[in-house]
């Protein structure tokens, strides 16, 4: 082999650059669960739950729009019901603690929503 | 071209037909562990390959004068006569790909004003380097952003990428610039191919096919990030499986296009060592780019010149000094009188 030395030298640091998703994994915690409370206290959610897991974001990104750019403050869910367009009033009564619920998610996966821009983040304990 | 873009689709599609009849553990588990092996040792069996390779000749690139006289004006980027130069050339080669920035289209005029007849034109052009920067740096954004699926707490320079990435703030889940950009820079490469008749003479199954596979990969992505969502924090427990060697499968909600999106870039890892798109670690390799132009200050020898036999002339004097005394010619070293009787 001609120029072993940097070659090897290269060779070893690919070869760290590429396992990194495996050894860097390993300095942190593993990942095994959400750890989000849900509500137990209500039965359903505005729209089912698959709904709400994949397009919650969605929802509140067109309730901020209907709320304060259109001002209609009244969504109608796919079964028919109807409910008030309102991230404090309606979402957070029963999802009441941002620690056990947004956080859970949106902090593992880097997820950081400008919610909080306008609202003010809940206090635990309200 | 066509058979690369159904192969893609072909491969997308039995990921999609896999998952849905419960195949999941061999394209979520078995697929990707392979397809890390086949990657990372391909890659250092091409490096070692290519190590032993011996350069016969020194032919580095040459973009400018080569350093000789002091008073000859001497292009230090372009024609680097130390290994410090080396290494400059080629981080600017690999951060800024200075060699395409010289890329010219050459255009011919049939009846040309300036010498009355056919001539052709050499234009510089730009859009090849452009692009291929374009979408190297934005792959490298998405590359890292995805780090927040391997480590647990997210590290806040990924949280700082992102942020930059979609400071935009269209949509929730917000836009992120670089996937946009990406499919772009594709799409101008790919139409770049289709679209010149020059290049597209030349274009083989082995430039569209990586081509189709990381438009395939980016339009999964987009997908699953904007219209049919993954649900990231399965796909992180997921991942993070993989990643501590204790996969887990059953109870995750993977939806099927993740698994398309997943056996994709298998497809890409498996397919890199063995493609054009081991430049990667190739351009380090080549002797065009690593060797210094010194060739007037040291000799570059073969390193596969058999050793040479070497007769110096005192060993030639030694072998035949009595014969040439004896001829009467010049030597350097007496022979040794004789003892007279």
């Amino acid at each position: 082999m001609y120029n072993a030395r940097p070659v090897c030298i290269g060779i070893v640091i690919l070869v760290v650059l590429l396992t990194a998703p495996f050894w860097v994994g390993l300095f942190g915690k593993n990942y095994t669960e959400t750890g989000v409370q849900t509500p137990t206290n209500h039965e359903a959610c505005v729209e089912d739950a698959d709904f709400m897991r994949a397009q919650h974001m969605r929802l509140l990104n067109e309730w901020r729009d209907q709320a304060l750019r259109n001002e209609n403050r009244t969504y109608v869910a796919k079964d028919g019901k109807k409910w008030e367009i309102s991230l404090q009033n309606t979402c957070m009564k029963c999802h009441t603690s941002y620690k056990d619920f947004c956080e859970k998610c949106h902090i593992s996966n880097s997820v950081s929503p400008y919610c909080w821009s306008c609202h003010i983040i809940p206090t635990e304990g309200k | 071209m066509l058979e690369s873009l159904l192969v893609v689709l072909l491969i997308a599609a039995v990921a999609w037909i896999g998952s849905c009849i419960g195949l999941t553990a061999v394209f979520g588990i078995v697929l990707p562990y392979v397809a890390v092996l086949v990657f990372i040792i391909g890659l250092v069996k091409r490096m070692i390959y290519w190590a032993k390779s011996p350069v016969p000749f020194a032919i580095p690139t040459t973009g400018g004068q080569e350093r000789s006289l002091d008073f000859i004006p001497y292009a230090k980027l372009d024609c680097p006569s130390s290994k410090f130069g080396v290494f400059v050339r080629m981080v600017l080669e690999v951060c800024c790909f200075r060699s395409l920035f010289r890329n010219t289209q050459a255009c011919t005029f049939e009846n040309d004003p300036v010498n009355g007849g056919a001539r052709v034109v050499y234009y510089s052009s730009k859009w090849l380097w452009f692009f291929s920067l374009l979408f190297h740096y934005c792959f490298l954004i998405v590359f890292l952003r995805h780090f927040r699926f391997f480590m647990e707490p997210v590290p806040s320079c990924i949280g700082i990428i992102e942020a930059v990435d979609g400071v935009l703030q269209i949509g929730a889940p917000r836009f992120f610039l670089t996937g946009g950009l990406l499919l772009c820079a594709l799409l101008f490469l790919l139409a770049r191919r289709i679209f010149d008749q020059r290049l597209r003479y030349i274009s083989l199954a082995n430039d569209y096919f990586p081509l189709f596979l990381l438009i395939g990969i980016v339009l999964s992505g987009i997908c699953l990030r904007y219209f049919d969502k993954a649900e990231i924090a399965q796909v992180k427990i997921f991942i993070m499986g993989l990643t501590h060697f204790s996969p887990v499968i059953s109870g995750l909600d993977l939806n099927g296009m993740f698994i398309v999106h997943l056996t994709l870039v298998c497809t890409l890892l498996i397919y890199f060592p063995y493609s054009k798109l081991v430049h990667m670690p190739g351009i380090f390799f080549s002797p065009t780019r690593n060797l210094p132009t010194n060739t007037r200050e040291v000799r570059h020898v073969n390193p596969w010149n058999p050793p040479k036999q070497f007769f110096t002339y005192p060993e030639y004097e030694d072998t035949y000094r009595d014969a040439m005394a004896a001829a009467g010619l010049p030597l350097e070293k007496q022979p040794e009188k004789k003892p007279t009787e």
